[in-house]
């Protein structure tokens, strides 16, 4: 009896003030979509940078009028070198074949160039490719070399990219999170004001405040899980229609965001939307009903 | 039962304490009348004995528990050793006289068996038997009081607390309401009524307590409104 009362008066609660509770269901959607989608790019953006680490090389390019000499010295140090995981020799030959295959879209660019004109290499990987300036101090005064290029640094410009991304998406999470609870304060003092009747029979006869609050905090609670689905709704649909959809050519450089992932935002979110819900429904209860 | 000891009230920004320095004790089954002016006092009494409100200074006893210094999750423990009727019967407009009996059951964790058992049997206690469906608007005053009544007993509290329960009633009306309010008081229930009816009290010939300006100015038993 207790239980259908208090499941009765919280859905007669989200139906009695409907448009709002949608509003508030709205919000609540948009607050958690934000949110999740900045989780998976956290989880992505550590994926992301492990993939470069281990493709991203350090090019150190040699000058035109090299000696062999000069070119086994920088062979041999880099062979000894602790710092240094893996490296090749790229001739002007195997360069140009990678010119070629990298600009196939552009047959006079590669009609115009030839193999001469391009230079040596020695593309090394790093033991720990953070420490590229000490490689790149070590090298740079060293004869024969004219060039060191570290392909981190356009890596990094893409995590600062995808940095800004999840901090606008946070921000805009928190906002609008901000403005949900409002809507949840606003419910909730309508709520106790078209419920001050029973409230305040309830409070006389002496019933336990637990049982005076719990319709409203479940009312709160039940729009916040309805805001989850919404939020859940619109990830899957991202991942489906645009992730594997029209981006799904780009899952070379963005690596492809697991289903496991985006399950993992169902009850991550619930649990935020439960307690912010739960909280805020508290909260207004203390200071909307009578003592 | 209850008793306030050098009970000091004043609400805060108000430029003279509500109740000051009240000493009153009250027996157990006793049936007692609050007299006095609007805004003597009396209400804060009632406020006070339901743990609304905590007293500046004293004590307030009732059922042998400190209620100023109870904590408040106590608190609804505590009221369900009272019953309450005011002047505006207080009932749920969208339930029926049944239905509002049984609320204050079901919301402190009686069953409906329980309820479906007692609330007939108050219910023809206070005079209402086969009116148990009508809602409040199908009631008159007299009979919504009563319903008030019912409720309030239902739980059979150690006290009865009633603040003008004849307040928005006729005098025919309002005799018929003592004599429930008596009846009850005959069960053991002690009955704590604040009043400025006059004839209700002269007629009841019980103990009489005038409050004017915050004191306790006369005690009299089996008193008159004076």
């Amino acid at each position: 009896m207790r239980a259908r009362y208090v499941l009765s008066e919280a859905a007669l609660g989200l139906w009695r003030n409907v448009t709002m509770t949608i509003a508030m269901i709205i919000t609540m959607g948009m607050s958690l979509w934000f949110l999740g989608g900045s989780g998976l790019l956290f989880l992505q953006v550590d994926k992301i940078r492990d993939l470069y680490y281990s493709q991203v090389e350090v090019s150190i390019f040699l000058a035109p009028d090299i000696t062999d000499e000069q070119r086994a010295a920088i062979d041999q140090s880099l062979s000894t070198d602790p710092m240094v995981a893996s490296y090749y020799f790229e001739s002007r030959e195997q360069a140009y074949e990678r010119f070629r295959s990298l600009f196939a879209d552009s047959p006079e660019l590669v009609a115009a160039t030839d193999a001469e004109s391009l230079p040596e290499s020695f593309r090394v990987r790093l033991t720990d490719p953070e420490r590229f300036t000490e490689i790149s101090d070590r090298y740079r005064s060293v004869e024969g070399i004219s060039e060191i290029v570290d392909q981190q640094e356009l890596v990094g410009e893409i995590f600062s990219i995808l940095n800004a991304i999840q901090i606008g998406a946070l921000a805009f999470a928190i906002i609008m999170a901000c403005a949900s609870a409002l809507l949840v304060m606003n419910v909730i003092t309508v709520a106790a004001y078209s419920r001050r009747r029973e409230v305040a029979v309830m409070k006389m006869v002496g019933a336990p405040n637990w049982f005076i609050q719990i319709p409203f905090v479940l009312e709160a609670v039940v729009a916040g899980l309805i805001g989850t689905l919404v939020a859940f709704g619109l990830l899957a649909g991202g991942k489906v229609f645009f992730i594997d959809g029209p981006l799904a050519p780009l899952s070379t450089v963005l690596t492809p965001v697991p289903w496991r992932n985006i399950l993992l935002t169902l009850p991550a979110l619930a649990l935020f939307a439960t307690i912010l819900c739960a909280t805020t429904a508290w909260f207004t209860l203390f200071l909307r009903l009578p003592k | 039962m209850i008793r306030l000891e050098r009970v000091t009230k004043t609400y805060p920004k108000a430029a003279r304490p509500s109740l000051d320095n009240v000493d009153v004790w009250i027996e157990k089954g006793e049936f007692v009348f609050f007299i006095g002016p609007s805004g003597a006092g009396k209400s804060t009494i009632i406020k006070l004995l339901l743990r609304e409100i905590t007293p500046t200074k004293g004590r307030v006893v009732v059922n042998n528990r400190d209620v100023g210094n109870m904590p408040s999750w106590r608190i609804p423990t505590f009221r369900r050793s009272i019953g309450c009727v005011f002047q505006d019967f207080r009932l749920l407009p969208n339930r029926t006289a049944y239905e509002n009996v049984a609320f204050a059951l079901e919301v402190i964790g009686r069953s409906q068996g329980v309820a479906r058992r007692v609330v007939p049997e108050v219910l023809e206690l206070v005079g209402l038997g086969g009116k148990e469906h009508r809602y409040p608007h199908e009631l008159s005053g007299g009979e919504q009081q009563r319903v008030a009544v019912a409720r309030a007993f239902v739980n059979r509290p150690l006290v009865l607390l009633a603040d003008e329960p004849t307040g928005n009633l006729d005098p025919d009306t309002s005799i018929e309401i003592m004599r429930l309010l008596d009846r009850i008081n005959r069960t053991g229930t002690t009955v704590v009524m604040v009043t400025h009816d006059s004839n209700i009290v002269n007629q009841m010939r019980r103990r009489v307590i005038e409050i004017e300006n915050g004191r306790v100015v006369r005690d009299q038993p089996r008193g008159v409104y004076g």
